[in-house]
């Protein structure tokens, strides 16, 4: 037997813990804001003017937030099979790869027709790089978190050699792909919209907006999904229900890895228009923070990735104006944003269940005692 | 936490005229709702065997935990040697001269039996002192009770009787006087039980006090001197062993009369429906744990298979229900071979029509984080019922869900609670349901009333029964040989790995199954 | 046949400067791992250590101070990474994988707010970074054929940070092995239970091995930038730490062979440097990519049992619950 727990209301194992652990990265983010000499909460208002203030801003903003999406979502579909894909990093550049060379191979087809195209190139890379790992746990019981990290460092060489050596063309000096061509290149939504003129955000950010809900509804609404949660609740009852462990745990990295994959549609076949050298340049990484802050659910997942799409541009605005915080602050945040919602969300978990107890012995009200999980028997 | 007193470290100097190695008294312990210890009043005699017998649940080991140090009681005094002492942890009992032997064992396994011993124990910061300290002592403690052990094997390449005997040195390396043996007998075999029995004998005889925590009456006959009875938390009783009996202390467990028997009609068995020929089946690290084993199952017969706890009963059940693959030999359901070549044909088995109740519902039968109603359909979410397509159709299964829950009493009757908040015999009620519900031709089931309320048990004994009589082949596996012999209409017996014999529940008396069941191939006991 | 042997003693001298800071992060995640406790965080550790060492050697002039303050970071970084995986019962991984991202902001986000170079420190010059140590005679035999190179130019002349490095890794054998703290530390990996039963706490021992482990990757992470280098740069570990942790896979969680694995990992960097831009007869030029992809390669076809088996301790990432 353990302590007991306590059953929480679920609006606070929802709601209110993850806001409060967030709250918690935010407040010593401010302190090391001070601690610099400049007053946090001003450098908070200039992140929000930056980020939804005007046009441009805005249009960073979602761009931002339309990676996240997919590096948070990547690492979301995978927790829910109980495993933890670190290499949404390795699977978006390798996919860049099948961005690129769709692209260029169909230079001058219509975006409209090119895109599903380039999408499916995208997924393809990517899940193939993240089907590797998922194939090395399922059939060799290899962890898939230290393989992933290997792959991710495998894809930046693989990258690096390919771009430098054999995609990049004579007459550019950088590393980089020969570029889109304009007719084939994801259309911006400044297209349409005047008011993000000059700004990265692409269509997308509706494939973006459309992942988030055909995830929600893949993990609870679909038969795959309810087998991918029984195998990350227990692989045992998995194989007791008949479902095939090794399959789910290879199918749900590809689609995890094809999800990151989708950075590059936003990125190399639109908003860079080319493949750059280290053009995720931390994405996946961050889609580890946007998963576990929310709570690695759709809507929580698309809150914090507009969230960490705030951060990312409101922080460039702030490194202009307050020059003692560099971007890399934002990486800080994000870091305690993992260490607080991820690795440390129990630490405040007991002081709310006390506070729980304490208010609800106050009330004596026996109806609202607070309900006691049944022990287990032993 | 309170802080230790420096007295209560060291051992208390016996004090003048007290008989008593331990005294506990008006000891409490709850967990949130559930009083685990209620006033527990309890005197062990200083070189005795005393036994402490009763059912899961009710509170033996709780007691010992919080005499090991494991847990704090919230009330009571606990005296050692006629000194009162506070226990904050297993380094004070350890000082205190208390040494436990646990159900589980406490073993590193790649470590060799010096190893373990000496850990935690160590009398300097070097090892080389104390491993030499230890082979001189373990030869000294093997030659004085017989406790054998290779000092140099590793503990993994022991048998679990070997493992056991590792366990007691430790305690008696740590010198200690007081010994706590946690359902010592559960894993062995009864030639193993018997050696461990004799070992016991000759510690108390060096005037060692023993504690036996047990739920089998036959060894609290057969050993102890004194045996306390606890029934749902309360200390009911303690007796002079030899001033009872053995249906005393079973009315004393349960607080009424036990019902030994389920009242059941005779079996009327029609066609094979479960044959099963020279199956073979290796664990997962390649030992073979089944070994050629064969029978047959007709429809409207239980077939129990009775055995020790680890002869094989896990990989055959798991082998028969598809989740692990045989090595060899075939397995047939209605005619049709379907011997599982992988680990996934557990599904295609389920359409075939066999149903599976798994031993451990808790890791296998359920996903204790999923609602009830998810729980409803483990297993056969792939049914066309539950959404044709790709999609799982939530509101067919809730349906499903409420059908059971009315038809078992599962209680508290919500399908949208999560599993875990469900008592162990709802649970079990929550998979039986699910499994008698889709009307299968072969059920097989593992130990179907392990951590079981009393209530539930009759319940869910009767179900079995009724299933039987509907015409279905059922194969129980239980280590409760009670169980088995109270619900078989016939009875093989399983010793590592393979059927040792086969005998009529009618007739077949314990001592022939016990003789079975440790391997002796005893020709009368095979009856038929 | 002179020239190829200083070709080739310059090349294991480069193998043992760039293993040096390998073999300290690999012992470190020995400690952690053999205690059961899963280190991503090796690499953060190194990154946070480098820089704290590099801005204290910078403002007191002494490299040793700057040493203890190195430390000092991994240590704190440590103890976190202990806070949420022994006493809350976090994931592990995750645990790690945030105290990289906190060392890759912190570093260069203090470093650009203090020193305004865009992230790094200023160079170290003097007592400031350790110094080479000559062993005796090494400059009179240093013209001797053969012994000359060897004893001169590969055993002396690195700082003492690196010898400190080679030294941990018998005596990181002798703990294991030899002692009670040993004993303990392996039994706490593979099931804690047993020492918890056993009357140990398994959560202080959890600790010490943590701040073994900080110790040890701090004193790497100041090889960094007080030794190999002259000043702290923006994320100078670059993957470091994550070759350590290959290292310590490869190396099946023993001592000597971690340092050979380090060894060997360090050549491969070495090699990356010395064939840049050279033709090797048969196979061309050889893409420093996939010299830079290698250990990973390898560590992935290990871990897959394609050469040999690498099986972890039994709790390793398990939090340890006390419960029955």
């Amino acid at each position: 037997m353990s302590a007991p727990r306590i059953a929480l209301p679920r609006w606070v194992d929802v709601v209110l813990l993850p806001v409060l652990n967030v709250s918690l990265a935010f407040l010593i983010g401010g302190i090391v804001v001070l601690a610099v000499g400049e007053n946090p909460i001003e450098a908070v208002r200039i992140m929000f003017y930056g980020a939804f203030g005007y046009g441009y801003g805005f249009g960073f903003t979602l761009y931002y937030t339309t990676n996240f999406v997919f590096a948070g979502l990547a690492v979301a579909l995978a927790y829910h099979a109980g495993l933890f894909n670190i290499g949404g990093e390795g699977q978006a550049y390798v996919a860049g790869l099948g961005a690129i060379l769709v692209a260029l191979a169909v230079a001058g087809l219509h975006w409209a027709l090119a895109l599903p195209l380039i999408m499916i190139a995208s997924a393809l890379f990517g899940g193939i790089w993240a089907l590797i790992p998922g194939y090395l746990q399922a059939k060799r019981g290899s962890h898939v978190v230290i393989t992933t990290i290997m792959m991710n460092f495998i894809a930046t060489s693989l990258m690096s050699y390919l771009i430098s050596r054999v995609l990049k063309p004579p007459h550019i000096a950088s590393d980089e792909s020969e570029r889109v061509d304009a007719m084939t290149r994801v259309p911006f939504l400044s297209e349409w919209i005047p008011m993000l003129r000059n700004t990265p955000v692409n269509i997308s950010f509706f494939l973006a907006i459309a992942a988030l809900v055909g995830v929600y509804i893949l993990i609870w609404r679909t038969k795959f999904g309810y087998a991918l949660r029984t195998m990350g609740h227990s692989g045992t009852a998995a194989r007791y229900a008949g479902m095939s462990n090794a399959k789910l745990i290879m199918i749900t990295m590809a689609i995890s890895g094809a999800l990151a994959g989708m950075i590059a549609v936003n990125d190399v076949a639109g908003a860079h228009g080319r493949l750059l050298l280290n053009y995720v340049a931390g994405t996946g990484f961050v889609g580890i923070a946007v998963a576990f802050m929310g709570k690695a659910h759709p809507i929580g997942v698309g809150l914090s990735a507009l969230l960490f799409g705030v951060l990312y541009q409101g922080g460039q605005e702030l490194a202009f104006t307050m020059p003692a915080i560099t971007r890399e602050m934002i990486l800080t945040i994000q870091a305690l944003v993992i260490l607080f919602t991820g690795a440390m969300s129990e630490m405040l978990r007991r002081p709310v269940e006390l506070a729980f107890i304490f208010s609800r012995l106050r009330g004596h009200d026996p109806d609202t005692q607070p309900k006691l999980a049944a022990q287990e028997d032993k | 936490m309170t802080s230790l007193t420096p007295e209560t470290t060291q051992r208390p100097e016996v004090a003048a005229g007290t008989d008593f190695a331990i005294e506990l008294r008006k000891i409490n312990k709850r967990f949130g709702p559930v009083h685990a210890n209620k006033d527990i009043d309890l005197e062990v005699k200083r070189g005795t065997v005393h036994g402490i017998v009763g059912e899961n649940g009710a509170g033996k080991s709780t007691l010992m935990s919080i005499l090991y140090g494991f847990y704090h009681a919230d009330s009571g005094e606990i005296v050692v040697g006629g000194q009162p002492v506070i226990i904050n942890n297993s380094s004070d009992a350890l000082h205190l001269g208390i040494g436990m032997v646990h159900q589980h064992f406490m073993l590193v396994d790649n470590f060799t039996v010096i190893e373990n011993v000496i850990l935690g124990a160590e009398d300097s910061a070097l090892l080389r002192p104390s491993v030499d300290k230890a082979r001189r002592e373990l030869t000294r403690l093997a030659e004085e009770y017989g406790l054998n052990v290779p000092p140099d094997a590793l503990v993994e390449d022991l048998s679990v009787g070997q493992q056991q005997r590792v366990e007691i040195l430790k305690a008696l390396y740590r010198g200690a006087d007081i010994l706590i043996l946690d359902e010592p007998t559960g894993v062995l075999t009864p030639a193993e039980a018997d050696h461990l029995f004799k070992v016991l004998e000759t510690l108390r005889n060096e005037g060692k006090t023993i504690i036996l925590i047990t739920h089998k009456l036959r060894e609290i006959m057969a050993i102890t001197d004194r045996v306390s009875v606890m029934r749902q938390g309360e200390m009911v009783k303690t007796l002079e062993t030899s001033e009872t009996s053995p249906e005393q202390l079973a009315e004393l467990m349960v607080g009424r009369r036990v019902l030994l028997r389920v009242h059941k009609e005779p079996a009327n068995p029609g066609d094979v429906k479960l044959e099963v020929k020279d199956l073979v089946v290796a664990d997962d690290q390649g030992t073979e744990r089944v070994k050629g084993v064969s029978f047959t199952v007709r429809a409207g017969e239980i077939l129990g298979i009775a055995g020790v706890a680890g002869n094989g009963q896990s990989e055959l059940l798991e082998t028969i229900a598809g989740m692990r693959p045989a090595n060899g030999g075939t397995i047939t359901l209605n005619g049709e071979e379907v011997t599982a070549a992988d680990e996934d044909y557990a599904a295609f088995l389920r359409r075939k029509g066999l149903a599976h109740v798994p031993e451990d519902r808790l890791r296998m039968g359920l996903v204790t984080n999923f609602y009830e109603w998810e729980n409803a359909i483990l297993g056969y979410h792939d049914e066309p019922r539950y959404g044709s397509g790709l999609m799982l159709e939530i509101k067919a299964a809730k349906a499903e869900a409420k059908r059971h829950i009315e038809k078992f009493d599962i209680r508290p009757a919500n399908t949208d609670l999560k599993t875990a908040n469900f008592s162990g015999g709802n649970q079990q009620k929550i998979v039986l349901a699910r499994e008698m519900e889709r009307d299968p031709d072969v059920l097989i089931v593992g130990q179907p009333t392990r951590g079981v309320d009393i209530g539930a048990i009759e319940f869910i004994h009767n179900q079995i029964i009724k299933m039987r009589d509907a015409g279905k082949a059922i194969v129980l596996v239980s280590v409760e040989l009670d169980e088995i012999r109270s619900l078989s209409d016939r009875i093989v017996v399983l010793f590592d790995g393979q059927i040792v014999g086969e005998a009529d529940p009618e007739t077949a008396d314990e001592g022939e199954l016990g003789l079975l069941m440790a391997g002796v191939n005893n020709k009368k006991a095979a009856v038929q | 046949m002179d020239a190829i042997l200083s070709d080739l003693i310059s090349l294991l001298i480069t193998t043992i400067r760039v293993s040096t800071p390998l073999i300290l992060a690999c012992l470190a995640g020995l400690y952690s791992e053999r205690a059961g406790i899963i280190d991503i965080g090796l690499e953060g550790k190194l990154l946070g250590a480098a820089f704290g060492a590099a801005t204290v050697a910078y403002l007191t002039g002494s490299a040793w101070i700057g040493l203890i303050a190195g430390v000092g970071v991994s240590l704190a970084f440590s103890g976190i990474h202990g806070l949420a995986s022994i006493n809350f019962r976090g994931n592990q991984v995750i645990s790690g994988v945030a105290l990289n991202f906190l060392a890759a902001g912190l570093t260069t986000f203090l470093g650009a707010t203090w020193f305004a170079r865009g992230g790094n420190t200023p160079a170290l010059s003097g007592d400031a970074r350790f110094g080479a140590i000559h062993f005796p005679f090494a400059r009179e035999l240093s013209g001797v054929p053969v012994i000359g190179p060897l004893y001169s130019g590969l055993l002396s002349g690195h700082t003492i940070l690196t010898y400190i490095a080679f030294l941990a890794v018998p005596l990181t054998a002798w703990v294991l092995w030899r002692t009670r703290f040993g004993l303990r530390l392996r039994s706490v990996g593979e099931n804690p239970k047993a020492l918890d039963t056993a009357g140990m706490s398994v959560m202080w021992l959890r600790y010490k091995a943590l701040m073994i482990t900080g110790t040890l990757v701090g004193v790497g992470g100041a090889y960094l930038s007080t030794a190999q280098a002259a000043s702290f740069s923006n994320n100078m570990a670059a993957g470091r730490g994550f070759i350590a942790l290959a290292a310590l896979i490869f190396a099946k969680w023993r001592p000597f062979q971690a340092m050979f694995a380090c060894l060997l990992f360090g050549l491969l960097e070495a090699l990356q440097y010395r064939l840049q831009g050279q033709d090797l007869p048969f196979i061309g030029r050889v893409p420093t990519q996939a010299m830079q992809a290698l250990p990973y390669v390898l560590t992935i076809l290990l871990l897959a049992g394609f050469v040999g088996r690498a099986i972890p301790p039994k709790g390793l990432g398990q939090p340890y619950v006390k419960e029955r």
